[in-house]
């Protein structure tokens, strides 16, 4: 007899969560746009307030079109439970202020997202929250920079802006060696390509503006609960994460743990989380998220392809100073992404082409596929110039101490032709190397 | 909760509530390789709508300590002295799968601390086959897997459970994962092993449901026959678009089969 199997990813991206609907018949996933949702009874009513049944009360804490998506998202993560919220930063937050309050302490990568440092460093450290920052490399870094009051340990899938290659087994092992969560933003690798709750991460967030949506379309973001951190145990060991493993009073004395073995962080952060700070998302947003996962495992692979080809010609072109990508044999981490990425470690890098300041402006005026702006994982290439955008102010030598040059240049590789991006840089290179 | 059972911990969820001896009592035994979480639903709603409520780890799952028990006829025991340790002299039982084999063996054991049975995705003989089984002891991630695949009907339960954002599929396997290693095939020889359902369906008198899913493929519908034919006054509630998480795919149904029931 053979085993039964799941359904494979390209089918739970299409229909995870989504069942034609009740009401209607309506095949695509329609977009509940209704602030809350009519009561049967007295009695129907009081048990969905005292989570005695499942069911809608209110958007701001959950929605049919963002059900859906949450589901989908927890299915192609191979997790237990999705939570769509208002944008990757407000996932963040709801990741850490579910289990870090004042007093708390984080230990973070170093090579993170500007957004997220921001949060880290200067706003949740305003809340009482501080944050060590390490070396994501550094395995000895991320074990010395523990503390009593430790909850939690993050890095990306893909760190800012060199692509280190977090280590998600080891740092994993670490951080559950000492009754911790290791949480993770996995944006610019999609479950598609890493899924990193296979690999020892608990919990995981996206920037779903990104790839998940695909279009540039809405702003949204995911976190997901995988299921695997024992909480109750850890609280028993450590004293920590009261906030799920002991009774709450902000829920008529709930103790999230009881209630769910395996997923009382996602219980916490909607009951808390979503209640409290409101960064819910729209259903609009939810339905353009979904659309855009439909075909995420198509465009990923696309994504991935293009990026190959655009590193390969970037890395022998002569007015190319430095070009970093986990795909080529000098970058610090290409065995571990050939371990942990073999489908592609993504399609957003950096290079660095020869000359100045002035000499990326050129090269950015000169594109015509690559639109110039702050966004990556759009369906279209994109590009930004950090030297005269978001660290125009920076001096050089401040910027170089950020792993950042004049000429270095952030590229977000999209699905067009690969000729065609080929033929686009190579415009832009010959104009920046004018005058040089 | 926690209780004393010989000398052995056990825990009891009581939905949300402190257990009061005085109420009517109901106690929900989970099935095979699970804990009291897959009941947090209708547990919850009856511990707040007039009930004491004790929804059980068995031993050796969830925070209940001791080794898993061998037989349907142990654990049945075990939930006669749960009802002592928790001072109740009285209980309806509401077991799922395994737990429905506990309800009925128990009701034949202490007929007189029984006061109703609700067998929810039940079966008699409840045989496993043979490749499930071996994996059970021998390679229990497979048997995981095939189980959870087994269990469930859809990739799109509504409204979930516990509540919107869980995917139920991914919830069951890891509930599975958490449970001690070896427990599994303890479980699912006992299911297997049980000979006595006949006997004791045939001598109970309490009021007895059946909760069966029309898409139950480890326990199909059909596989109840035998207990329902032998149990005359028995009621069923057949759910729809349900295959045997019932209390995961179709949990509103469930609590309102268990409400018409219980009173």
């Amino acid at each position: 007899m053979a085993p039964p199997k799941y359904p494979g990813f390209d089918t739970l991206a299409l229909h995870a969560g989504a069942a034609p609907d009740p009401a209607t018949g309506a095949h695509a996933t329609p977009i509940y746009l209704t602030a809350s949702y009519t009561f049967r009874d007295s009695d129907h009513a009081a048990a969905l307030f005292n989570m005695e049944r499942s069911g809608h009360v209110y958007s701001r804490i959950s929605n049919p079109t963002n059900a859906v998506l949450e589901e989908r998202i927890a299915a192609l993560e191979g997790g237990v439970a999705g939570i769509a919220v208002a944008s990757g930063q407000a996932a963040l937050h709801l990741g850490l202020a579910t289990i870090a309050g004042a007093g708390a302490h984080v230990v973070a990568s170093r090579a993170l997202y500007g957004g997220s440092h921001n949060l880290l460093h200067y706003t949740m450290r305003r809340f009482g929250v501080q944050t060590t920052f390490v070396d994501p490399r550094d395995i000895d870094a991320w074990r010395a920079a523990i503390r009593p009051e430790t909850r939690v340990l993050f890095g990306e899938t893909l760190g800012n802006p060199g692509l280190d290659v977090l280590d998600i087994p080891r740092v994993a092992a670490l951080a559950h060696d000492h009754d911790l969560p290791l949480m993770v933003d996995s944006t610019f690798t999609t479950p598609y390509l890493l899924k990193p709750l296979d690999h020892g991460a608990d919990l995981v967030y996206h920037s779903a503006t990104k790839f998940l949506c695909g279009h540039g379309t809405v702003i949204g973001g995911l976190l997901v609960d995988g299921g695997t951190f024992d909480w109750a145990q850890a609280h028993a060991r450590t004293g920590k994460f009261g906030e799920i493993a002991s009774p709450y009073e902000g829920f008529h004395g709930m103790n999230f743990a009881e209630e769910s073995t395996v997923a009382p962080f996602a219980l916490r952060a909607r009951r808390e989380g979503l209640r409290d700070f409101g960064a819910c998302m729209s259903p609009f947003n939810a339905f353009q998220i979904l659309q855009g996962i439909e075909t995420l495992p198509l465009r990923m692979a696309r994504h991935v392809d293009n990026t190959r080809k655009v590193v390969a010609f970037l890395a022998g072109h002569p007015a190319v100073a430095s070009i970093s990508h986990p795909d080529l044999p000098e970058h610090p981490d290409h065995a571990l992404a050939q371990r942990l990425l073999p489908k592609g470690a993504g399609a957003v890098f950096s290079f660095t082409l020869k000359g100045n300041r002035a000499a990326g402006m050129r090269f950015v005026e000169a594109l015509q596929i690559f639109s110039h702006l702050a966004n990556v994982g759009d369906a279209r290439s994109l590009v930004i110039h950090p030297a005269s955008t978001t660290h125009f102010r920076v001096p050089s030598a401040d910027l170089e101490a950020g792993g950042i040059k004049e000429g270095t240049m952030r590229l977000s590789v999209g699905l067009e032709d690969p000729d065609d991006l080929i033929e686009d840089l190579a415009r832009g290179l010959r104009a920046s190397q004018k005058g040089a | 909760m926690l209780l004393n059972i010989g000398g052995r911990q056990a825990y009891a969820y009581t939905g949300g509530k402190a257990f009061d001896a005085g109420l009517p009592a109901v106690v929900f035994v989970h099935g095979a390789q699970h804990d009291h979480s897959v009941w947090v639903l209708q547990s919850r709603y009856l511990a707040h709508h007039g009930y004491g409520v004790l929804a059980l780890d068995l031993p050796g799952h969830g925070r209940s300590e001791g080794p898993p028990l061998e037989s349907i006829e142990a654990l049945a025991d075990w939930v006669v002295a749960v009802l002592d340790a928790a001072g109740v002299k009285a209980a309806s039982l509401v077991g799922h799968s395994m737990g429905s084999l506990v309800a009925l063996e128990a009701a034949g054991r202490a007929p007189a601390r029984i006061a109703k049975i609700a067998l929810v995705g039940s079966a008699f003989p409840m045989r496993v086959a043979d490749p499930l089984l071996d994996a059970t002891r021998d390679d229990e991630p497979l048997a995981q897997d095939m189980v959870n695949i087994w269990s469930h009907s859809t990739h799109a339960a509504k409204p979930s459970n516990p509540g919107p954002g869980f995917w139920i599929i991914g919830e069951n396997l890891r509930l599975m994962q958490r449970i001690k290693p070896g427990v599994m095939h303890v479980d699912f020889r006992a299911c297997n092993a049980y000979s006595g359902g006949a006997e004791r369906a045939a001598a109970v008198r309490c009021p007895t449901l059946f909760v069966l899913g029309d898409r139950d493929m480890m326990t199909p519908p059909r596989a109840a026959r035998d207990l329902q034919a032998a149990i005359p006054h028995q009621r069923t509630v057949l759910v729809k678009a349900s295959g045997h998480n019932l209390m995961g795919e179709q949990p509103d149904a469930v609590l309102d089969a268990l409400r018409t029931f219980l009173p």
